[in-house]
């Protein structure tokens, strides 16, 4: 069984319906990336696996059937979402927000030590560390938000859109890092992009999706050579 | 001088009670965004319970403790059992929840305890070893007390891992959710936090007013006051705002002609005038929101 087995996963958002049977899976320590359009369905996917919205369907992660759970308890089985937005808590320091990240864990040495390990990995936190949160560019809220949710020492993160409203060379060097991260902790990453260049060059897997249905997947490579991808998302 | 210094020190002691009236409105505000109109009948039905427990013959203290403990308990019951049902709901039917919630403990408070004034003990000895015509022992008392308190909370949510939990809940609750923090828990405890800080409130200021089931309606009042002077999204703010209210209403009622019977008009004006002028209050942030 797959690490992360999604199965005929629909999601609801009040009356309407927003996915319709999604289907894929994702190997431990691998990075599988979901690519589609405006409103196909993404993020949901990623709300849906975190139970933020009424879902039907399977969701089984690590063995672990996670319908009926509520977020918070699927978050202490490991899974730590960087949201659509960053989800910063403004008020608060940048401190505070990595502190947040490690709620759920007791280890107070461990803690600190990954603290520091999230300043390593991306310097300008430590640098505005006292600083409130809210007034850090959009850059550095988004590294924040992969940092707060390396806090939790994750099995498994789900990363929406990090490059969304950042300037190219921001882009870069948080996937950069990203892949750093990955090299070091060995982290499985499901990565919600719609820049599909990025994502395919970053992903093992990749799935596409359209109006709330998978309609293709398979390894990166595979799909960055697919005829309709290249024309549609890849746009060449 | 005297007079005035005497006025000063006895509106710091009445006004550190509207403080903490004033910090529990705003602990509920910061979580849901609308005024408990109950807090103070909550804090009222707390002191009758402290009142019946000196009357079994604990100690005063012992039921100060008491009471404190199991306003802490059924704010956390409230939460859970009247208030969350509702937070989805549109405002007017939560704030249709609190009014009912003060109409309610009121009438019950009366029905058990019946409307007569009663005395309540003070919860410090007359005698504190030294005189002082400018101040009296219970207000000194009061003072310390509630600064103590006061502070314990601040260091509460400054320092835990909970009371920052507790910021964010309020502050973020989806981020809160995806970093693990039981939002709806943290909800409840905030309830019981406040009204165990008004319960402090209501005992305190019962050897003051004496204890009457619409003793609160004129603290409520104040408290609220102060807590949109010093600014709604402001905890530090509110408490300041209470102490300010506190002195002002005693200024007022010496110094202004005909003001002892102007002293509710007073908070009034106050409350009208700050969310008139500078609805942020002193110490708010202004909120935006995008449309």
């Amino acid at each position: 069984m797959a690490f992360l087995e999604v199965r005929a996963l629909e999601a609801y958002y009040r009356q309407t319906q927003a996915l319709f049977g999604v289907d894929f899976r994702l190997d431990e320590g691998s990075i599988t990336a979901i690519l589609g359009a405006n409103g196909a369905g993404k993020t949901t996917t990623l709300r849906a696996i975190c139970r933020m919205v009424r879902t039907d369907g399977e969701v089984v992660f690590d063995g672990q059937d996670l319908s009926g759970l509520s977020t918070e308890r699927v978050v202490r089985l490991g899974i730590a979402h960087v949201p659509e937005g960053r989800g910063t808590f403004v008020r608060q320091s940048v401190e505070e927000n990595l502190v947040l990240g490690a709620y759920t864990r007791k280890d107070k040495a461990g803690i600190a030590a990954d603290m520091e390990s999230v300043y390593g990995y991306f310097p300008r936190l430590g640098d505005r560390r006292r600083q409130q949160a809210g007034t850090l560019s959009g850059g550095e809220q988004q590294m924040l938000a992969i940092g707060r949710a390396l806090m939790l020492r994750p099995k498994l993160m789900l990363l929406d859109e990090p490059s969304f409203g950042l300037a190219p060379l921001i882009v870069q060097e948080i996937y950069e890092i990203m892949a750093r991260i990955r090299e070091r902790e060995g982290t499985s990453m499901l990565l919600v992009e719609q820049n599909a260049s990025l994502a395919l060059a970053f992903a093992d897997h990749a799935y596409l999706l359209e109006t709330g249905k998978v309609v293709m997947g398979g390894e990166s490579e595979l799909l960055r050579n697919d005829e309709n991808i290249r024309r549609i998302y890849l746009g060449y | 001088m005297d007079l005035f210094l005497q006025l000063t020190f006895a509106g710091l002691a009445i006004g550190s009670i509207y403080s903490c009236v004033a910090l529990a409105v705003v602990m509920i505000y910061q979580a849901t965004d609308h005024f408990n109109f109950a807090q103070g009948e909550m804090a009222m039905f707390s002191t009758y319970i402290a009142w019946t427990l000196v009357g079994l013959g604990a100690p005063v203290w012992l039921a100060f403790l008491l009471a404190v403990g199991l306003s802490f308990l059924a704010g956390v019951a409230i939460e859970r059992v009247i208030v969350k049902p509702v937070e989805n709901a549109p405002v007017l039917n939560q704030i249709i929840v609190f009014i009912g919630l003060l109409v309610i403990f009121n009438a019950v408070a009366g029905w058990i305890w019946e409307f007569t004034i009663k005395p309540f003990p003070s919860l410090f000895p007359a005698d504190l070893g030294f005189k002082s015509t400018l101040i009296g022992p219970h207000h000194i008392g009061v003072i310390a007390l509630t600064l103590g308190v006061l502070a314990l909370v601040f260091a509460f949510f400054r320092f835990t891992r909970v009371g920052l939990a507790m910021r964010a809940a309020a502050a973020n609750p989806d981020s809160a959710r995806l970093v693990g923090v039981s939002v709806g828990w943290m909800l409840a405890l905030g309830w019981g936090l406040a009204a165990a800080i008004g319960a402090v409130g209501g005992i305190l200021v019962a050897p003051i007013v004496f204890l009457e089931p619409n003793m609160m309606a004129g603290v409520l009042l104040y408290g609220f006051a102060g807590a949109l002077l010093g600014g709604v999204s402001s905890p530090g703010g509110a408490v300041l705002g209470g102490l300010v209210v506190g002195v002002l209403e005693n200024w007022v009622g010496q110094y202004v002609p005909g003001g002892s019977e102007l002293k509710l008009t007073f908070a009034l004006i106050l409350i009208v005038g700050v969310l008139v002028f500078k609805p942020a209050g002193l110490f708010g942030r202004v909120v935006v929101r995008r449309v």
